[in-house]
């Protein structure tokens, strides 16, 4: 087995993972980073991130607004120290990307723009069209060749990691193209992977969202957070699940039912004003959305496509050159799959999967329980979004703790002594052992495609937009049995050059380890907050059992254990979430009680 | 009322598996499909029911991540953005991409077409550096015009299937790399186009462009790469112009 060794390694080269090699490479110099992911880094999932990313920046704007916005968005489940590092460090980091040449759409005078953003309270989030997370990817990729201390991995896919002597000290990789094994060893490791949506059958997500880094952590003791809650994006194209972004709404768009009426307005976002107007009807939270739409469609009000029922994306007032400049790539994505005119035609679309917003459990520096491990991105839970994340805070949230990470493991590296490599080598061969065994397991087992099909139809059932407690259990119950069967699928491709039968065997193993927890998680949770909605007695929020984040901690052959741990709370205690008009009057409220 | 998947269509696909093929062959497979379905949903089918060892890349079903680049009919496609009701009644050929080496089935090799952008110092090296505690840079959208196009470009490399020039001569920097670095060039805070001249210098520069235009006509994302070679042209000639009068000078 081919071994190289580093300083730092770093999981994933999407967004999270270009930032914290940069910041690594530029915290240390000295240092050796290797930067590994199971595609090229452009092919990451930060790529198809449209709206834009938070940054405080306009004078009426502050950063305790950002701060209440996260928090009462995220229904108080957020680590309120954590947000408020967040929200000062995500401006500076908007700034740096600048600098690095991202290309955010301007004002007429070339100051940078900003748009509004659902939950905001005002327009904070910076954008370049709608095709934000290309240009924050490209650039992050593109800077990052500037520091030769970065050695890229590409198409390296990670199936195990190596822990010995109680810390992080490396992981093991199957090359696509040559299907052969390589052990990297560093003092430092930081994941990167990004989420987990592709376990739901309609996602926004690319199909390498498979949850991999979160599933390896678990594996290996790290306890994954707040996996119950995972967000619906309201506005995704029926069928592929293709994301239509927010900043469609923010940029006036409106949500219509069959009847062309905007029913946002009868779930407590009203009144509809003829304009959009910052937490009001279309820019309130994606839960509350996503949910409002769960409703509509069982009062029989929705539309039907052909890939089950949608409401109406209607941005035919904003004009045609307005939809041209802010959001020519949904405009692009309804003509060509839908073959719909944006300019004339209001788009069909429905609620999908699009985030996951627990993860590997972190501090608010992103180091894990174990030492020498760092998790930052999408596939980590440092605290931020609590039970709702609010649109156009992951992308800043990859660029504050990427560079944290980043900064963080060379620290840690440039601190700690090389481990015992005879035995991580020893480590790297049992777990090619492992993965051989599955590419050479012969007989005529069951298709793993089959049963990703039959995971993410019990996802969709028992972990929805809304959950029932029986169908969660049978949730569980599926999975349960689906792992079982995992034990014996069997592969078409034995060989081992580009054997992708192989790498989406072992995805799926990851995936179930992953959808498991999630399923768990929202079983145990008796209450209803944020993304986590019941319908099965515990409809209301229950802050004095569940105000506390989940933890899920792995154990061999059996279900998660679900425990609980608190929530960090520093200046803004549980109150009320409220948008539209009753959350003016509870502001009003409570300024009055401050007066 | 989902649509039922009643019309098929023959994908002849291209496979080789270098361990145990010989050389390349065609392989026809009957796919069902619907109205809405594209080239990728009709390999991801083949994939998952019939034949788990077809190879091809692919991530975002959007035409963002630039993964699912083929020849579809014998042109550079997108997999994931070529819809099959476009194709019907068929045969359809999928092949991979012209002009690279084939690794297995759809997937070619990467390598030097990253290589290759690697080479232009595609980041921003700025006119006026200044800390971030200073604020962005101001850029006009008139200014941004003049590069933007160019950063729209997601590496999926049709442009480099389509270029004639680049399949006699796998030297040439090609339409991606030279839109890259017009990208920054024409950027109003970049002052380093002097040192990515000497990536367009030369015979495998610049100047290997015949100007076929291919390369734009295939683009999925109207770069223009086309049009990045002719200010790239313009922007040589007059540094070589330059050095000229500069040589002179000094005499």
């Amino acid at each position: 087995m081919e071994h190289i060794e580093a300083d730092i390694l770093i999981i994933g080269a999407g967004g999270a993972g270009l930032r914290a090699a940069i910041a690594a490479a530029e915290a240390a110099p000295g240092l050796s980073i290797a930067l590994v992911s199971k595609v090229y880094p452009m092919r990451s999932h930060t790529v198809a991130a449209e709206g834009g990313s938070a940054g405080v920046l306009q004078d009426s704007d502050s950063l305790q607004a950002h701060f209440d916005d996260t928090v009462s968005g995220g229904d108080w489940l957020c680590e309120q120290d954590v947000v408020e590092y967040f929200v000062e460090h995500c401006t500076p980091e908007m700034i740096q990307l600048e600098h690095w040449g991202c290309p955010w759409s301007r004002k007429p005078d070339g100051d940078i723009a900003v748009r509004r953003f659902g939950g905001m309270k005002i327009a904070r989030t910076w954008f370049a069209a709608d095709r934000t997370g290309f240009h924050i990817l490209h650039t992050l990729y593109q800077t990052s060749m500037k520091y030769p201390s970065i050695k890229r991995l590409d198409e390296f896919f990670c199936t195990d990691l190596l822990v010995d002597d109680g810390r992080a000290q490396g992981a093991v990789f199957l090359s696509l193209a040559t299907g052969e094994f390589t052990a990297v060893t560093a003092r430092a490791v930081i994941i990167a992977t990004g989420g987990a949506g592709r376990v739901y059958p309609q996602n926004t997500n690319g199909g390498i969202v498979t949850g991999d880094g979160m599933a390896l952590a678990f594996r290996h003791g790290v306890p994954l957070r707040d996996m119950e809650f995972m967000q619906y994006h309201p506005t995704c194209m029926p069928g592929s699940g293709v994301l239509f972004t927010e900043g469609a709404r923010g940029e006036g768009g409106f949500l219509r039912n069959k009847d062309g009426y905007r029913y946002l307005q009868d779930y407590g976002l009203g009144p509809a004003l003829p304009e959009v107007r910052n937490k009001y009807m279309e820019l309130g939270p994606r839960d509350r959305i996503s949910q409002a739409f769960w409703h509509e469609e069982r009062k029989g009000r929705t539309i039907e496509t052909a890939h089950g029922d949608a409401v109406l994306l209607d941005l035919t007032h904003l004009g045609r050159d307005k939809i041209l400049e802010r959001l020519p790539q949904i405009y692009d994505l309804a003509k060509d799959y839908m073959g719909v005119d944006a300019a004339e035609q209001p788009i069909p679309v429905r609620p999908a999967v699009h985030y996951t917003m627990g993860g590997i459990l972190v501090d608010g520096r992103t180091a894990a329980p174990l030492p020498g491990l760092y998790a930052a991105g999408e596939c980590s839970s440092v605290g931020i979004h609590g039970a709702n994340r609010l649109g156009s805070n992951s992308l800043a949230e990859l660029s504050v703790f990427g560079r944290v990470a980043g900064e963080q493991a060379a620290a840690f590296a440039q601190d700690s002594s090389n481990g015992d490599k005879g035995r991580l080598l020893d480590q790297a061969r049992a777990a090619e052992g492992r993965a051989l065994a599955l590419l050479n397991r012969q007989g005529k087992g069951e298709r793993h495609a089959a049963l990703r099909d039959e995971m993410t139809a019990a996802m969709e059932r028992g972990c929805g937009i809304y959950r029932l407690g029986d169908e969660t259990q049978q949730t569980c119950d599926t999975l349960a049995d689906l792992k079982k069967r995992y034990a014996d699928v069997t592969l078409d491709d034995h060989t081992r050059v580009w054997n992708t039968d192989w790498t989406t065997a072992i995805e799926l193993g990851f995936q179930l380890d992953v959808a498991e927890v999630i399923a768990y998680s929202a079983l145990e949770r008796k209450e209803s907050r944020g993304a986590h909605q019941r319908l099965d007695g515990y409809e209301n929020r229950d802050d004095e059992r569940y105000l506390a984040h989940s933890l899920a901690h792995y154990r061999d052959g059996a279900a998660p254990e679900i425990t609980y741990a608190p929530v960090s709370i520093t200046k803004s205690p549980p109150g009320q979430r409220a948008y539209g008009e009753a959350g003016v009057k509870l502001e009003e409220a409570k300024a009055h009680k401050h007066d | 009322m989902t649509e039922r998947a009643d019309k098929t269509i023959e994908l002849r696909v291209l496979r080789y598996n270098p361990v145990t093929d010989e050389k390349p062959h065609h392989q026809s497979f009957t796919v069902p499909y619907t109205s809405d379905m594209s080239v990728l949903q009709g390999l991801q089918w083949i994939k998952d029911t019939i034949d788990g060892s077809l190879t091809y890349r692919w991530s975002c079903r959007m035409a963002i991540c630039g993964s699912c680049g083929m020849m579809i009919n014998a042109e550079p496609k997108l997999a994931c953005h070529t819809l099959l009701r476009d194709l019907a009644p068929g045969p359809v050929t999928v092949e991979p991409l012209n002009h690279f080496p084939i690794e297995r089935d759809l997937v070619v090799t990467v390598d030097d077409f990253v290589k290759k952008i690697e080479s232009v110092t595609p980041w921003l090296i700025p006119k006026h550096p200044k800390p971030v505690s200073e604020g962005p840079y101001n850029q006009t959208p008139a200014q941004m015009a003049a590069y933007e196009n160019f950063s729209a470009c997601i590496n999926c490399m049709l442009c480099y299937a389509a270029c004639p020039q680049y399949g006699e001569n796998p030297k040439f920097i090609g339409p991606a790399a030279m839109a890259i670095l017009q990208r920054y060039d024409g950027d109003s805070r970049d002052g380093g186009s002097a040192l990515r001249i000497d990536a367009v210098h030369g015979e495998d520069g610049v100047w290997g462009c015949t100007a076929v235009g291919a390369c734009s006509d295939v683009c999925p994302k109207a770069v223009d790469p086309m049009h990045a070679v002719n200010q790239n042209k313009m922007n040589t000639a007059l540094d070589y112009f330059l050095r000229f009068l500069k040589k002179r000078d000094t005499k």
